[in-house]
């Protein structure tokens, strides 16, 4: 294979799995949307929350520590010890699925049978409160993530592939971050979780009910109220698997909530409602932004792929306003 | 008349239980402890606050003068930073750091109109170095271009004096902070004949394979980067992933503090930037700040920062301040300052190696001298290395400075411009 088929594939190879670290973003917006007809907009906060919960618990941070240090003079910081991972990721889960009880409780039970609006505009603020939440509980600062996942770029896949290139060529191999096959796992994993829970469960498929209609799924005495603590708290599970992999990358810090920005595009190209529409759009948002900014970005002074990747999803839109799997627009008169 | 005794009387009587009106040294701090940039912002806040508080604590001010901080959040905000500028400059404000190099671009005109000084220390427009035609704008003790002159200075060194043939890459972010060096960059680039690409990353900097995949492809010499925030971080552990030679890739300052490196663990050992002061906290002065700030419960933020670069680098900015108020005050005479009186003060600063160690921090920083003509300080920088195990940032060179005869007529080029497009007549500086 010549080094430029090589380098081609390499990009591609690499988009599919930056497309699948998007995909875990965008799955959080589609869960809740999906069930509920809600565009969370604080679901790239959850992700931070959900990281910052998960290393604080496991470095044993002492929470509001910035707070009781002011109030009492006292300078305490750490309780001493570690927690390990594992059991550390199931707390972070108890405080989501507590987050998501609580803010049905506080704020949606109150807001029921409003205009999706409304529900949009108490996601924003429920963006900002949990972020300014997040700082007083964990602090600002810049947090390393050790869950033991492996990162870097994987020796033995650029060995194999060295052998590809056409002898004599100064070829390094192929690169491939090992965090992304990890996350591409992750993802295989939870989408299937997920499509069996829907499928297999009582609750998957009161979801389900909920999901196609509101009102007959009262009717059968189905509780609105008990769906929608599940769905959060689903989401908020994925929150933690999607701030967990991005925290992996940059460490742990309130840029991490812009991650939904990446998301975006995903959505409007797989489509609100479907959980196989936020892996493939992720895989074709992630390919098309990469190839783009590596072939294209050099010609035209380079930092293309944002705006690439809203550019493709527009083009979806004019020609699927549903997004490739989303439901068809039907309005009956 | 009883009525006209009165109020006399009333009013003497006010006036003796209020005593003289204690005047202040207001110096605004726009800070962002919230959003994206927190971990950059807080340090610096948190160091530059607790300078003044020592001053105020240990001295009872500056000159016996108490100096009032009046912090505003900007969130790294352009829009904010300015509405924080507004609301602030009523105050008697002497002078704005406004920490964000988007940010001084706004304020250039409104505090030139205002007769307000801004002091962008190492950051914002880098040709307000020429004093003739920014007449209230600072940013010494270096700019920019500068910077990205030491820098291939030290790889120059690195390759025995020739970068012929070599290639340089560029990593920035994508914005006005980020565009800065491309110039000198490019003329470095003439005269030493080096290939230089260039390679911008988009705010806020989180997803960078294709650059790095692109620096894979192309294999440069070496990596410049002008990063702030996250993609600081970001590239760092992108640079490990595709096992580039950390000590072939060199940040500018605001790519060179703790959290730039920390994320990627033993894979930054050996990245290096450009610094023009001295890490750590291995200096008299703090032993000053733990007596009288620290200890006393009245340290800025969580007290956690103390001795990190961009703490250090916060205390440096709020020396500048304090030097420049007591020389204004020297100059005028007087302890009460205006603006334009603060302004002559940061003009005619003088900050000398045994000033340096006057004020405990001997070795932290070279000598920084203003002028009339030159806003933009002495120019100088050092390389640091940052060493993972140990987690220390250590200077590994002397500091030096810039290539003159580069820079400046690039200084004269765009401040000429500048004064063209504003309808500035350039003032003399001979006498």
């Amino acid at each position: 294979m010549s080094v430029a088929m090589l380098n081609l594939t390499e990009v591609v190879l690499n988009g599919l799995m930056a497309g699948i670290m998007y995909a875990l973003v965008a799955l959080g917006f589609v869960l809740i949307f999906k069930a509920s007809g809600i565009f969370n907009f604080a679901q790239g906060v959850m992700a931070l929350f959900a990281a910052l919960t998960l290393v604080g618990l496991q470095t044993g941070q002492v929470p509001f520590a910035h707070l009781i240090n002011a109030i009492f003079g006292t300078n305490i910081h750490h309780f001493g010890w570690t927690l390990p991972a594992f059991l550390a990721v199931i707390l972070t889960l108890c405080v989501m699925v507590a987050f998501a009880w609580a803010f049905e409780a506080l704020v949606l039970k109150h807001l029921v049978n409003q205009e999706p609006i409304i529900l949009f505009m108490a996601t924003i603020g429920l963006a900002y409160f949990l972020e300014g939440f997040g700082d007083l509980l964990w602090g600002a600062d810049i947090k390393a993530i050790n869950l033991g996942i492996p990162s870097g770029g994987s020796f033995w896949w650029e060995d194999v592939t060295r052998e590809w290139a056409p002898e004599g060529s100064d070829y390094w191999g192929m690169y491939i971050d090992k965090l992304d096959v990890v996350a591409t796992v992750v993802a295989i994993v939870l989408v299937t979780s997920l499509t069996l829970f829907a499928q297999y469960t009582r609750m998957g498929r009161a979801l389900r009910a909920v999901a196609d209609d509101h009102q007959a799924a009262l009717s059968v005495g189905i509780s609105l109220r008990t769906i929608w603590v599940v769905v959060w708290s689903i989401a908020g599970f994925v929150a933690l698997v999607a701030g967990v992999m991005w925290g992996a990358k940059s460490g742990v810090q309130f840029s991490l909530s812009l991650i939904a920005l990446k998301a975006l595009p995903v959505l409007i190209l797989g489509g609100f409602t479907s959980i196989p529409g936020a892996i493939v759009g992720g895989l074709i948002i992630g390919v098309g932004e990469k190839v783009a900014e590596f072939y294209i970005g050099p010609l035209v002074g380079g930092a293309i792929e944002n705006w690439f990747a809203y550019v493709v999803a527009l083009v979806f839109l004019l020609f699927r306003p549903q997004g490739l799997f989303g439901e068809r627009i039907i309005e009956r008169v | 008349m009883r009525l006209t005794k009165l109020i006399a009387a009333t009013a003497v009587a006010t006036a003796c239980a209020v005593g003289p009106a204690l005047a202040e040294l207001v110096v605004p701090l726009l800070s962002y402890r919230t959003g994206p940039y927190a971990p950059s912002g807080i340090p610096y806040a948190d160091g530059y606050t607790d300078y003044f508080t020592l001053l105020n604590e240990r001295d009872g001010g500056i000159n016996g003068e108490p100096v009032r901080l009046v912090e505003c959040e900007t969130g790294y905000n352009t829009e904010k930073g300015v509405e924080c500028y507004e609301s602030t400059k009523g105050e008697g404000a002497l002078v704005y750091h406004p920490l964000s190099t988007g940010i001084t671009y706004q304020l250039i005109p409104k505090a030139t109109a205002d007769g307000i000084p801004v002091h962008s220390m190492g950051y914002g427009r880098t040709s307000a170095a020429d004093g003739t035609v920014f007449e209230w704008i600072f940013n010494y003790p270096g700019t920019y271009w500068d910077a990205a002159s030491i820098i291939v200075k030290h790889i120059l060194d690195e390759e025995g004096g020739d970068l012929n043939g070599k290639k340089l890459a560029l990593i920035y972010h994508n914005s006005a902070y980020g565009k800065e060096p491309i110039r000198t960059l490019e003329e470095l680039a003439k005269k030493h004949g080096y290939e230089l690409t260039l390679l911008p990353v988009d705010h806020p900097g989180q997803e960078q394979k294709s650059q790095w995949l692109q620096i894979r492809r192309d294999r440069p010499d070496y990596v410049i980067m002008w990063g702030w925030g996250v993609m600081n971080a970001v590239a760092v552990q992108e640079a490990a992933n595709i096992r580039y030679p950390m000590d072939h890739f060199i940040g500018v300052w605001w790519s060179g503090s703790e959290n730039d490196v920390m994320p990627a663990g033993q894979g930054a050992d050996g990245y290096k930037s450009i610094a023009f002061h001295a890490p750590g906290s291995d200096f008299p002065l703090y032993d000053d700040l733990k007596k009288h700030v620290y200890d006393a419960g009245k340290a800025a933020g969580a007290g956690d920062q103390i001795g990190s670069v961009l703490y250090n680098r916060g205390m440096y900015a709020a020396i500048t301040i304090a030097e420049g108020i007591r020389k204004a005050q020297e100059i005028h005479d007087t302890k009460e300052l205006t603006p334009a009186q603060m302004r002559d003060g940061l003009e005619n600063s003088v900050i000398s190696e045994e000033r340096w160690a006057e004020l405990g921090l001997p070795g932290f920083a070279p000598a920084v001298e203003v002028s009339c003509a030159n806003h933009g300080g002495p120019g100088l920088g050092a390389i640091q290395q940052w060493n993972a195990s140990e987690k220390t940032w250590t200077l590994i060179t002397d500091f030096v400075g810039s290539d003159r005869e580069v820079v400046d007529p690039l200084i004269k080029e765009d401040s000429a411009a500048y004064a063209q497009e504003a309808g500035i007549t350039p003032r003399s500086c001979d006498s």
